[in-house]
């Protein structure tokens, strides 16, 4: 057979999976909140139970928000490949002809734009009890858009070597936790440092190279592990 | 001349138990392989080694004369597979989920509206597929197959859940698919009656 040539591109192979996911994200729209709940929840009750002290507040506003992103991003990370799992349609997904890569950073893009981009977009809502200025909000919200694409990322790789495994919940925070240190601390040592009104190019660089290198392997080390728990 | 797909030698384990070993089968164009066998005895294993989904122990599968490992892509994009788990979205309709099929696979060029009359299930297309029924679902993924344009077809017990019409038309299918010169290996516990170039193997 010689119909490589017919196959359907990578890109939109890329961009059907994508679509796909945002399409079912949009008819169980609960998926999404959920974590969302979560980091609004985390980061609101924190306050109430330090206590009206401005100096307090502001001095863990950024280390609170972080940790509480990182926590609703793992939390929206255990479902990424499970469905599909159980329903059949990641069997289908490996006998394409398409290369995994693709449908792999199809699923991430999806993921990340239901979970880490509503995250960025309520982070300043949620800052505000932190008595957050405005300029620091930014900031936070740049960490935060850059930390999120990395732990989308990450988080994939992780979720695809604990598919095959029923409660794989705790592995998979295992697995992804050593790689997902860089992005807290430097996601939220920036801010601190915004706060304090330090330089903070060095950290934003740092966040955004990140990025860029997990976002150039993770994909690959995804279909790998796809292929692997599938077996 | 070559078989089109071919296996030779194949052994395969599952944890300590062996499943098969030094299976070999040649398939040409215009032929069905019946895969034979009790509950439990390898059947959907074999069809899953075949697809590539599992690493045999030993062997090789050769498609075209060239091991399958060597051109994933070419292989892949020549087979469809009606899997047990029928591999569609319960939340999607019949429509978003085939129109998301022609994202993963080459497809046929076969009129969408006349492959849903056939399988009659032109009536649930904007339903979400958990409302329907296991056997209206079967149908959809062999509205999948038919979609698709791949020579080689993977059914594993293709008939369940289908009700007398539906078995009837998957043979009637297959029969039709096998005329035009594609191939198909099928995984079933009753009896099949379908064209003449029928080989089987029995799995213990």
């Amino acid at each position: 057979m010689t119909d490589y040539d017919e196959n359907p591109g990578l890109f939109t192979a890329m961009l059907g999976v994508a679509r796909r996911d945002l399409l079912l994200a949009w008819k169980r729209p609960g998926d999404i909140l959920n974590p969302l709940f979560f980091f609004a929840m985390v980061a609101t009750l924190f306050p109430l139970a330090v206590g009206p002290s401005p100096e307090q507040l502001e001095f863990s506003g950024p280390a609170v928000l972080w940790v509480a992103a990182l926590l609703a991003m793992l939390l929206s990370l255990n479902s990424l490949f499970l469905s599909d799992f159980e329903d059949g349609s990641l069997d289908q997904m490996l006998v394409s002809p398409l290369p995994l890569t693709a449908l792999a950073l199809g699923k991430s893009i999806a993921h990340w734009l239901t979970s880490g981009l509503p995250l960025v977009l309520v982070s300043p809502v949620v800052a505000i009890t932190f008595r957050m200025p405005l300029s620091v909000t930014g900031f936070l919200m740049i960490t935060l858009l850059l930390g999120t694409i990395s732990l989308s990322l990450l988080g994939s790789i992780g979720a695809a070597l604990t598919v095959g495994l029923h409660r794989g919940t705790a592995l998979l925070s295992l697995l992804i936790l050593p790689l997902a240190m860089p992005v807290l601390i430097f996601g939220a040592r920036t801010v601190s440092l915004v706060a304090a009104g330090d330089g903070v190019a060095g950290g934003l660089y740092f966040l955004g190279a990140y990025a860029v290198l997990v976002l150039s392997l993770a994909p690959f080390a995804t279909a790998a592990a796809l292929r692997i728990s599938n077996e | 001349m070559t078989a089109k797909l071919s296996a030779n030698d194949l052994t395969l384990f599952r944890g300590e138990r062996c499943l098969f070993k030094g299976l070999s089968f040649a398939l040409n164009t215009g032929e069905l392989l019946l895969l034979e066998g009790r509950n439990g005895s390898g059947k959907t294993s074999l069809m899953r080694a075949i697809a590539g989904l599992l690493s045999l122990e030993s062997g090789e599968i050769l498609w075209d004369g060239e091991p399958v490992r060597v051109q994933r892509q070419a292989f892949h994009g020549a087979l469809v597979w009606m899997a047990h788990r029928v591999g569609l979205k319960a939340d999607l309709t019949l429509v978003e989920n085939l129109r998301f099929e022609a994202h993963l696979r080459p497809q046929s060029g076969a009129d969408f509206d006349e492959v849903v009359k056939r399988l009659d299930i032109s009536r649930l297309k904007r339903l979400p597929v958990r409302s329907l029924s296991a056997g209206q679902q079967r149908r959809v993924a062999l509205a999948r197959m038919m979609l698709a344009q791949a020579p080689l077809w993977l059914m594993d017990e293709p008939f369940t859940n289908l009700d007398r019409e539906g078995r009837a038309l998957v043979m009637k299918l297959t029969d039709e698919h096998l005329e035009k010169g594609g191939m198909c290996i099928m995984a079933a516990h009753q009896d099949v009656e379908i064209g003449s170039n029928v080989k089987k193997i029995e799995l213990r």
